[in-house]
Parts: structure tokens; sequence; C-alpha cells
């Protein structure tokens, strides 16, 4: 098997809070191959965002990625790189694209003057020759009448509109890896449908590896070939997208897979996860996710369960690996019991 | 322009086809309702138009039913919700809720008439009153329409929060205390408190996290069950409506473009937006594969609707002409309690999974 492109090894990001040290991401790994798109799914707090953030070092005081952290790129340790060296990686190599266009943009420029910025300082190509090229982004994005469109302001476009600019900043220079933060939460479903396709049109064509983070199982079911579930700052699952829908080993998938409800499907009461998220600085001991558990029993109150494979490519962090026949015997979650 | 009278399969058994549903009372009837902006630009504020929120809505809701109001951003489906609660005031139309004509009513009586209507809103951030414990914001409505006081009014507060899934010691805590998902339950037991039997549901759901949404759409339908609530169901996630409602209508730049029963719509869209709409709407099934209608470009500014059916310029319907640019079609009943705002026929049997979007694409 080739090198990955990215290799996330044991990324702990942890904030230093007045309330207590937040462990957001707590000892994640993973890896993303040349070309591939993978989804990093989870509910608010699980800490996807943080994630991607400490890919591209992005984290302030007080938060802090821990020392023991890799985050190997393209033969490099991301972590080991200067400031300089680092700036040189983002927005060239690395490239992101958040969820709200607006605030990504800046709003007292054109959008032509922002695309433009990127090739000014990545190529340090002169004033003229970085305007066409941000004109010819605008037209690859699917912007009508691009050399008008690049003379406008953020505030004169539609949402979606604005978010094929960001795109377009994003893919100027080519990069390897491009994280996409929720890329169309804000967006309505029609737009997020042009949008998805003209992602999915962009990575064929230049080949471009895609972190999609999520919190949508139907955007990730359309685009991602691998899924990753996070839950409390871990990895709780991780599996082709085919195997994770058909076959979820986690009571954490499961239950998000079961809340939702579809399209077409019979109406019957939604499956719900008692309970809520747990805040990061108090993380449940044990398994984290146990107290919102149907299947939990003493000893995923005490042990904190390692990444099982569960097959060649699908792993789960749950004793269930061990102890498959607790499956038959759901119970009401802890926290429902209270 | 014909009404939707259609009415709803008995609450008892919704959406049993092929039931007979007796004749029933509308609970709230809505007829040709409009919500007019006036545009004023410069210095002196001068008229430049106006921008049509809402233009022309007429449906029924009935005791017991759950009416989904779907729609995208700016399509005129928060502002419907607010107009029949006189929340923001409609420039044109009618609203009769239990036989009483909402729009003349005097203040007096239109507080009298809100203990029935309520509204849950989307943001339970910003609509809760911070400085306010749960309790006092949960009794106020009590207090406000004298429904009980002192011990009986605690006593109700506790019975209240209980319902919605609250333990009653946290009466006393404040919003901040709480998560998004159990804030919405108290603005669920706010509107609860008064006893109304119609409340509109303005995107109650789009804030929380997909487990959170599912407890707060469980709630909604026991308490529906259990008081016989009727809710207009406003929101953008076509999924959950069409798990919650029992009819969904359709809006687009402020008219309803189609109206019929939850499985019909989802199972046979007529309307060419809102084949385009479903079929934009990601499965969560990695293996399924089906054609997508991509509709090209974006809504039209309400300031400047296109004429005739306002969704002429981005329709795939096959035999689309200039007709459709001149006429404004009328919602009318194209099959069985199926109304459908096109003057075109149906393009063929249009359903999901269907190849309309890829015979469309190709002709293009």
């Amino acid at each position: 098997m080739p090198d990955p492109l990215l290799s996330v090894e044991n990324l702990r990001t942890y904030f230093y809070t007045d309330a207590g040290i937040a462990r957001a991401v707590d000892g994640v790994s993973f890896n993303i191959g040349a070309g591939e798109t993978v989804g990093l799914v989870g509910e608010s707090g699980c800490g996807k965002s943080v994630t991607a953030l400490s890919i591209l070092r992005l984290i302030g005081s007080p938060g802090r990625i821990e020392p023991d952290s890799r985050l190997m790129f393209e033969g490099r340790d991301l972590l080991r790189l200067s400031e300089g060296e680092m700036r040189r990686v983002r927005g060239n190599r690395i490239a992101m694209i958040f969820q709200e266009p607006m605030t990504a943009l800046n709003p007292v420029f054109t959008v032509g003057d922002q695309i433009a910025e990127v090739s000014r300082v990545h190529e340090k190509k002169g004033r003229k020759v970085a305007w066409n090229r941000a004109v010819e982004m605008l037209e690859l994005v699917g912007i009508p009448a691009p050399a008008e469109r690049a003379r406008e302001y953020p505030h004169q476009l539609s949402g979606g509109m604005r978010q094929r600019i960001v795109i377009a900043m994003a893919l100027m220079m080519k990069p390897a890896l491009v994280i996409a933060d929720e890329p169309t939460t804000a967006l309505d479903v029609t737009i997020q449908a042009q949008i998805l396709e003209l992602l999915g049109d962009l990575q064929q064509k230049f080949g471009t590896s895609i972190l999609l983070i999520t919190h949508d199982m139907g955007v990730v079911a359309e685009t991602a070939s691998r899924v990753i579930v996070m839950y409390g700052g871990e990895i709780v699952e991780s599996a082709p997208v085919d195997r994770i829908f058909a076959n979820p080993h986690h009571p954490y998938t499961e239950g998000l897979l079961g809340a939702m409800p579809k399209v077409g499907q019979e109406r019957e009461r939604l499956q719900t996860i008692p309970g809520t998220v747990p805040p990061p600085t108090n993380w449940p001991a044990g398994c984290r996710f146990h107290d919102r558990c149907r299947y939990s029993w003493e000893r995923t109150e005490r042990a904190h369960p390692p990444l099982y494979e569960i097959e060649t490519g699908h792993l789960s962090r749950c004793f269930l690996a061990e102890e498959p026949q607790r499956r038959a015997q759901p119970h009401e979650p802890m926290v429902a019991q209270s | 322009m014909t009404s939707p009278r259609a009415g709803p399969a008995d609450a008892g058994s919704p959406r049993e086809p092929g039931a007979v549903a007796e004749p029933r009372t509308p609970l709230l009837s809505v007829r040709n309702l409009a919500k007019h902006y006036a545009r004023k630009t410069g210095l002196f504020g001068r008229n430049q138009g106006v921008v049509k929120a809402v233009d022309g809505v007429s449906f029924e809701v009935f005791p017991g039913e759950t009416l989904g109001l779907v729609g995208e951003s700016g399509c005129g489906k928060t502002t419907t919700g607010r107009a029949i609660l006189r929340l923001i005031e409609p420039t044109a139309g009618e609203v009769v809720f239990e036989g009483q004509d909402v729009l003349h009513l005097d203040a007096g009586s239109l507080r009298r008439l809100r203990r029935r209507m309520q509204i849950i809103f989307q943001d339970p951030f910003s609509s809760l009153n911070p400085r306010m414990t749960i309790g006092a914001i949960v009794r106020e409505g009590i207090s406000i329409h004298r429904i009980a006081e002192g011990e009986e009014a605690d006593r109700r507060v506790k019975q209240l929060l209980d319902e919605v899934g609250l333990r009653p010691e946290y009466a006393k805590r404040y919003p901040h205390e709480f998560s998004g998902g159990q804030r919405q339950r108290v603005g669920i037991a706010r509107a609860l408190s008064v006893e109304p039997n119609f409340i509109v549901c303005d995107e109650p759901v789009s804030a929380l996290d997909v487990s959170v949404q599912a407890q707060v759409i469980n709630l909604l339908q026991d308490l529906q069950r259990d008081r016989g609530l009727a809710y207009l169901f406003i929101a953008h996630d076509l999924s959950v409506v069409e798990h919650i409602a029992d009819r969904v209508a359709v809006m687009y730049l402020g008219h309803i473009v189609e109206l019929t029963s939850a499985r019909e719509l989802y199972r046979e869209p007529l309307m060419p937006y809102t084949q385009a709409l479903l079929s934009a709407v990601p499965v969560p099934d990695p293996r399924a594969k089906r054609d997508r209608i991509v509709l090209l470009g974006d809504v039209p500014s309400p300031a400047n609707p296109p004429t005739g059916c306002v969704f002429h310029p981005r329709c795939h319907h096959p035999h689309r002409d200039a007709a459709c640019a001149a006429i404004v079609p009328p919602l009318e009943e194209k099959a069985p309690g199926h109304f459908v705002a096109c003057i075109k026929q149906p393009p063929t049997i249009v359903s999901l999974g269907d190849s309309a979007g890829q015979r469309w694409h190709e002709a293009t």
C-alpha cells in the first residue's frame, strides 16, 4: 500500500481553560490516501472541527496540540515545521473550506482580489496575472460572467455563489488536500446539491483528497468513500462507507443512523440517544458513551475500550467486539433511568 | 383560486390510504394571505416597489393534524407562520381560527385567542429570557391568562416540565444551565402552559443535533397524540417534515406550489420544483443510486420575482413555454387531494428515482 497523503497519529488537542482541561481531541489517528474522500462525522462537541483546525495548526491559546502528536503530510511532520514553513503549506498544499462563506470572505475587498491574493502570496505572481488566474478559477467553479463577478463584493452574491468563491480560493493552488468543514450546512438543499456536485467534479479533475467534516449522514453517504465517526474527542468507529451504513458496529453510530428520519421510510417512532454529549472537561470514565448506551455493562463503566478491528478496514471502539452476545440484551441507558 | 380543501384522514390513523375522512370543519383556514414589505432606499426613503414575501397563500389545518410547510430560505414560510398569529401584521387575506376572523380582532380578543394558538421558535437560545427561571417562563402564560395562581400554578408548572421530559426541580434554574435540546423542551412547555389546540412550530428542531432532534420530534408527536394538538410544522428539512406531517405544503417565492398528503408528495411529486427539491435531499444510503435534478442558478429575489409562474426561469418541465412566463398558475387539484400550481400536465409520473432529470440533462 502506498504511503498515505496525510497520517494523523495520536493527535491530542487540549484547551487549558478555567473550568479545567478540555480534552477536545484525545488521541485521534487516521490516514487519508491520495485522491480519497474521507467523511468525519459526529455531533456538536465531538472534536471534529478541532481535529481539522489542528491539522492546519490553527489552534490558538488556551488550546495546545500536545507534544507527542504527529501529523505526517507529504513526508514531513507538520508539527515540526516553523511558522514560515507552515504558512507555505496552508492555502497551498492544504486548503480549507469553512461552513459560513460570509465570514470566510473579507467584506471590503472584491471577490476577485481575494482569490488573486492566493496566487500573489503563494506564487509571487503580479497583480495582472493573478487577477486573470482568479477569473479563470471563477469560471471553473461555474460562476456565470466571471470577469464581471470578480469585481463584486461578497455581499452582492448569494450564499451558494459565495461558497463557490471560497472553493475557487481553496483550489487555486491545486492543493493535495482540502479540508471542508460543514461546507454545505448553511446552504439550502438545492444549492447544497450544486456545491457537492461541483466539489466532486473538481476532485476528479485535480485528484485532490478531501476531508469532509459534517453532521449530515446523507451528505457523507453520497460523497465519502470512508467514514470516521467521532464521539467524546475520540474515533469510535471507522469503516468504508458501504459498510458503516449497512453494518454499523458501535452503538453510537447505530444510534445516529436510527435517529435520522429518512425520506420514503414508513413513519415509526424515531430511535433516540437519550441524554446529551458530555462536556470535554469531564469525559465519563470507562467508555465515554457508556451512560447513553443501550448495551452498557459493568466493564464499560470501568475500562476504556481500545479500537478493535472488526474486519479489515473496519474499526470500532466497543467491548461488544469481544462480547458480541451482549447485543442481544439492550436495556434503558443509564441517563434515561435517573 | 381553487382552495385546497383536502381533509386529512382521521387523526387516530393518519395516512391510512383509502380511509374515508368524514367531512370536518377546519380548525384554521387561511385565504389569500399576503405580506408585502415596502422597499425604501436612499436619503428620503423613497418607495422602490414592494417585496412580496408572502403572496396569496391559502390552506387549512384540521383538528389534530400536522400540516408541514416546507421551502428554502426566503420562500415565505416563516412569515406565513407569524402572520397567522399576527406576530407580523399581514397585508391582505383572511385567517379564520375556530370561526373567528383573526385579522379583525381587537387587542383583548386577540390576547384571548392566543391561548388557543401558540408558537415554538427555532432558536432555543434567543427565545428564552435569560433572566427568568425556567419555572417563571412556563408560569408566565398561566398567570397572564388567569388559568391558575399560587400553589395550583406551581403544580401546573411542575406537571408541564414533567410532561416534556424535564425534572420538576429544574423550575428554579436559568436557561443558560441547559443544553439546546432541553431549552427547546422548555419552549414547548411554555407553549403548552395555556392549553392551546394549535401550535405553529417554526423550525423547532433545525438547531439541534440529530440524536436530540429525534427526542424532540418524538416528544412533539406524543403531545399531539395525548392532547389532540394541531401543528403547522415549518421546516426546511424534508425528511423531518415527511416524518411528522400528515399533509405538506411546498412554498417557493411566496407561493404555495404544491399541497398534498405527505405520502403522496414524497411518492409522486407533481410540481417540477418539488421534484427538484426532493431529488436534492442526500440519502443516507451509499448504495442508493438515483438521478438528481440539479437546479440551475439561485432563487430569484422576491423584490423582483419572475412573471407568470415564479419558478419558470429554473423549470425543467419538458413542455415549458412562453405561457409559463405569462400565466400565474392557480393551485389546482390534479389528482384527488393533490394540489399543484402548474399550468402544464405533470411531466408524466415522476417519482423519486425516475429519470426525468436525466432526460432533461440530455436534452439541454
